[in-house]
């Protein structure tokens, strides 16, 4: 145990008792080149063998996991929001607005819509790409700001003289304007997005962030865990032990970011383990391995946090004023993250806490006072008896 | 009432999860105080020689003790398991602490209350050694019980639940207050007298002091323990245990009223429990509390500097 063992900048796994650690490894989730493809979700699920998290739709953009859970390790975060592609909010068309808001009854089940006006906020979102008059009204609303996917349908239903053949494939009847010109339908087309007509962005923007377990330095779960089930590995990182783990729930409290998890009906809490098994043979975790846009980085954590102060700056360069990194420094309430982020907007947007501590820093005062209110307690059952006998 | 604060949240989701336990951990913390409640009576029985307030405490610290473990092996997600508590001693786990402080009170409270079954028991041989056995018992698990009455509130305090945490310095007082008044309360049903009188009305005005900070002090986060159903726990809580500690003093002539008195104070330990348990677990599904501290906390470290402009798409919660 060092000095800063409970609480401020140091090394876990020497800490912890290892001697000639290797390096600590982590994670650098880079949210700006995040595309929402779940792989990551997927990859892991796979890898680790982790049970589903039921098939739900919650109604939140593109997320339907929901949140970090024991049967979801990874989660990739969706965020509508009134701003253009620079990060500068601009006034909101007020329904394509998702919005924070707190609900009276949040259990960690899915929840709860937000009132969103898809179509609404669709029509505004699409608006800019029309070339013409929208012809099918409703139904040209329809198609350009729901799913690319959804382009078909809403071609075919705009072209209401009569769907050309049951079996047609959707890109014939994208591709034939139904009406009203060159009307985008939101299909794919091999130039890239905005270089064949230049135009002006629309006023929104999604922000996707693959959240993760931060692998703390100061490591809430494993501060508070009674049974030694929770370890830090000699990559620094934190691992639960499944064959350990009696399932008390303490590290669920323990966690400043939600993140680990009791499994209903197996009792034993679960998280991610940073692929412990696959990064002790030299290997790639899962998430970072199946990121197709190296969204998550995956390596050494010194080398990664001079990679992502690179990456910051030259977004700073390029106006995205609002990026910011979370949890890199070891400065910060949990000693810095093992897994670590960059985002273009507050952290509370994405689901993070703004400033976490671990709960551990305060442990020794903690029970001081404990151990006074314990005299106190000593002291009026003495003045009780105290006396006289009656 | 602190004002409502505008923050921003990922679709008003809890950020910190909501404790899994049940309302298990909220009894046990209720017969946990009992146990150490009643073995501070019964030691107090001891050193005065009153036998039947020894002999109320220590079967009233078996009892609550067996309901304890009970409970305490419930709530686990593989009950199976629970010897594993027991493989590691970790100070920074006060789950791990107070599983030792839990077993080895468990030891001397259960030779203390065996120790009454001496006089059924031939008093000859190894049964000779019981009588002085149990007072040594007794005398531990009475050192052993502040420690068990307190350390429940640095189990709640040391996590991420944003309104256990941020009461910590008052936490373990009003649990000790509360121990205290719900010991007193079996001896004043039981064998009703000065100390068990004196003991309710301690018990009751530290816990009552306490828990006025508690309830005050803390800005947003003292919000759960008066709003909502945890607010009406605490305030039946504290209304039953006025009455107890006023029945106590007013009732002692009246063997009836000193037993509903006690009756009254146990009631009002118990639903103090369930508030302070319910309360957190309120902030934690609540992610203004975690949000809304935090942020004032950084927007004051980057020297005053206003806050994220609040945009169009943050609404009042």
């Amino acid at each position: 145990m060092g000095s800063n063992s409970l609480y401020g900048p140091m090394d876990p796994a020497p800490d912890a008792g290892y001697t000639d650690a290797p390096p600590r490894m982590g994670f650098f989730t880079d949210t700006s080149v995040c595309i929402g493809c779940k792989a990551c979700e997927v990859a892991c699920k796979t890898w680790n063998d982790v049970p589903d998290d039921g098939f739900n739709l919650l109604g939140q953009s593109y997320d339907n996991t929901g949140g970090l859970t024991a049967n979801s390790w990874r989660h990739v975060a969706f965020i509508e929001q009134p701003a253009v592609a620079s990060g500068r909010p601009v006034a909101a068309p007020g329904a394509n607005v998702i919005a924070a808001r707190t609900v009276p009854d949040t259990g960690t089940a899915p929840g709860i819509a937000p009132a969103v006006d898809a179509l609404a906020a669709a029509a505004t979102a699409g608006t800019d790409f029309m070339d013409g008059p929208a012809a099918g009204g409703s139904g040209a609303g329809g198609c350009s700001g729901g799913s690319s996917s959804c382009g078909c349908s809403g071609g075919a239903s705009a072209s209401a003289s009569g769907p050309s053949g049951g079996g047609s494939a959707p890109g014939l009847v994208g591709g034939a304007p139904s009406g009203g010109g060159g009307q985008f339908l939101g299909m794919p087309t091999s130039e890239l997005p905005g270089t064949a007509a230049p135009a002006e962005r629309s006023d929104f923007r999604w922000l996707m962030m693959s959240n993760v377990c931060k692998h703390c330095t100061h490591a809430g779960c494993l501060d508070v865990c009674p049974t030694g089930a929770l370890f830090r590995t000699e990559f620094g990182t934190v691992v639960v032990q499944d064959d350990i783990c009696n399932g008390c729930g303490y590290c669920i409290s323990g966690c400043p970011y939600g993140v680990i998890d009791r499994r209903e009906g197996d009792g034993r809490a679960w998280k991610c383990t940073l692929c412990y098994d696959r990064i002790g043979d030299g290997l790639t975790p899962a998430c970072a391995k199946a990121c197709p846009t190296e969204s998550i980085q995956f390596g050494e954590l010194d080398e990664l946090r001079e990679r992502a102060q690179r990456r910051l700056e030259k977004l700073h360069a390029e106006g995205e004023t609002s990026a910011q990194l979370y949890g890199e420094s070891d400065d910060d309430g949990v000693g810095g993250d093992g897994a670590f982020f960059l985002l273009l907007d507050e952290p509370e947007v994405y689901g993070l806490p703004p400033d976490p501590h671990v709960p551990t820093r305060d442990l020794p005062h903690m029970w001081r006072r404990a151990g006074w209110a314990a005299l106190t307690m000593v002291g009026a059952a003495v003045v009780a008896f105290a006396g006289r006998r009656q | 009432m602190v004002p409502r604060a505008d923050f921003q949240s990922y679709y008003g989701r809890p950020i910190v999860r909501p404790p899994v336990w049940t309302h298990d951990i909220a009894i046990y913390l209720f017969t946990g105080g009992l146990a150490a409640g009643s073995a501070l009576l019964a030691a107090g029985g001891q050193v005065t020689g009153d036998i039947a307030l020894r002999r109320a405490g220590r079967a009233a610290a078996m009892g609550a003790l067996g309901a304890s473990t009970f409970f305490l092996i419930k709530d686990l997600g593989r009950p199976e398991r629970f010897h594993h508590m027991l493989r590691v001693a970790k100070p920074t786990s006060p789950m791990s602490m107070g599983t030792w402080l839990l077993s080895a009170f468990g030891g001397a409270a259960s030779v203390a209350a065996a120790a009454e079954f001496a006089p059924l028991l031939p008093s000859r041989g190894v049964f000779r050694l019981l009588p002085p056995l149990g007072a040594a018992a007794g005398y531990g698990a009475a050192a052993l019980a502040p420690g068990l009455a307190t350390y429940t509130a640095v189990l709640f305090a040391d996590t991420a639940v944003p309104s256990w945490n941020a009461v910590y310095p008052d936490l373990p007082f009003m649990f000790a207050g509360s121990a205290l008044a719900s010991g007193a309360g079996v001896g004043l049903i039981a064998a009703p007298g000065r100390p068990a009188r004196r003991m309710a009305v301690a018990g009751a005005a530290i816990e009552l002091a306490a828990g006025h900070r508690v309830e005050t002090r803390y800005g947003l986060l003292s919000e759960p323990y008066h709003a909502g159903r945890p607010g009406k726990l605490l305030r039946a809580a504290r209304a039953l245990t006025i009455a107890g500690a006023v029945g106590a003093v007013v009732g002692r002539r009246s063997r009836t009223i000193s037993a509903l008195a006690g009756l009254s104070l146990l009631a009002g330990s118990a639903l103090t429990r369930f508030g302070v348990f319910e309360a957190g677990v309120e902030s934690a599904k609540d992610p203004r509390y975690t949000v809304v501290p935090q942020r004032e906390r950084l927007n004051a470290r980057r020297g005053a500097a206003p806050g994220p402009a609040p945009s169009p798409r943050t609404r009042k919660s």
